[in-house]
C-alpha cells in the first residue's frame, strides 16, 4: 500500500500525463472529493495531497477585518509563485473547513474572488499548491458579528 | 431546472474578466428546519469553465461556498465576441450549463 506521500507523488504525475492529453478538467474533479469530508484543516490539506506548509508573501489574501453576516463573507486569493495549479480556501472553524478548491490552467490568472459562509469568528486561509509540489499560504483572522451554527 | 447563470465577460486589453453569479441554495446540511431536523446538504460540488469550448478553470466547492455563488476572474487572451461557457454540477447530480459573450 503506498505512503501518502508517494500517493501524492503519483497524483502527480498522473496530473502531468493528463494535462497533456486534454482529460484534466474530469479527472481534477474526481481528486477531492475526501477532502471536503475532511473535519479539520490539516486533515483536509493532506487528503489533497499538499506538501509541507509555508507562510508565503507570494500569496496575497484579502477578506474583511471583521464580518457582520457569516453568510456572505467576501474572500480574495492570489499568488504570484511560478507555476500556481490550484488555489484553495480553507475556514479553519467551520464544520468542513475546506471551502473550495480551484484548478486552474495556464489561460487564467491565479487570481480568484468568491464569498463563503463562516460558522464563527475563525482563521481563514489563502493556499496555493504550485506544479512542484509547493503548498504556500496566506493567514488572516476574521471577527463574524453574528456569526451562526446554521449557515 | 435550476434558474439561469448571470455571467458577465468584459475584455480589457489582452484579457478579460469574468464574473459568475448561480443560483443555488447552497444548504450547507447545517441547519435545523422548524421542526429540529436537518435539512439535507445541497449545493454545487463541480464547476467547469470554458472559453470557446477549451476548460480554462475547474473548481471542486463544498457546502462552505455562499448561497448563490459568485466568483470572478481573468481569462488570458479573450477577446469581445469569445464565449464564455460555464457548467455546475451539484450533490443531487443536477447541472446547468450557461454561455456569456466577452463584450
Amino acid at each position: 500500500m503506498p505512503s501518502r506521500r508517494q500517493a501524492s507523488l503519483h497524483t502527480a504525475v498522473v496530473w502531468g500525463l493528463l494535462a497533456s492529453t486534454g482529460l484534466l478538467p474530469r479527472f481534477a474533479l474526481a481528486l477531492g472529493k475526501e477532502a471536503f469530508e475532511a473535519k479539520s484543516l490539516q486533515e483536509a490539506l493532506e487528503t489533497l495531497g499538499a506538501g509541507a506548509l509555508t507562510e508565503s508573501s507570494e500569496v496575497t489574501l484579502s477578506v474583511p477585518e471583521s464580518a457582520e453576516n457569516g453568510a456572505l463573507v467576501p474572500v480574495a486569493v492570489s499568488t504570484t509563485a511560478p507555476g500556481a495549479k490550484r488555489l484553495l480556501i480553507l475556514v479553519e472553524k467551520n464544520p468542513v473547513p475546506l471551502i473550495a478548491v480551484f484548478n486552474l490552467s495556464e489561460s487564467v490568472e491565479p487570481a480568484l474572488s468568491t464569498r463563503v459562509k463562516m460558522a464563527q469568528s475563525s482563521a481563514v486561509y489563502g493556499v496555493a499548491i504550485t506544479a512542484d509540489g509547493q503548498t504556500l499560504y496566506s493567514r488572516k483572522e476574521v471577527r463574524v458579528t453574528v456569526g451562526s451554527c446554521d449557515i | 431546472m435550476a434558474d439561469p447563470m448571470r455571467i458577465r465577460a468584459q475584455a480589457s486589453g489582452v484579457n478579460a474578466t469574468v464574473r459568475i453569479l448561480m443560483a443555488h441554495e447552497m444548504e450547507s446540511g447545517q441547519r435545523k428546519d422548524a421542526g429540529g431536523k436537518f435539512i439535507p446538504a445541497w449545493y454545487i460540488q463541480e464547476v467547469t469553465v470554458t472559453h470557446n469550448g477549451q476548460p480554462v478553470l475547474t473548481a471542486e466547492w463544498g457546502p462552505g461556498m455562499s448561497k448563490n455563488p459568485y466568483l470572478q476572474f481573468v481569462i488570458k487572451g479573450a477577446r469581445a465576441g469569445d464565449k464564455i461557457g460555464v457548467r455546475w454540477k451539484d450533490s443531487h447530480g443536477d447541472t446547468r450549463s450557461d454561455e456569456a459573450t466577452v463584450a
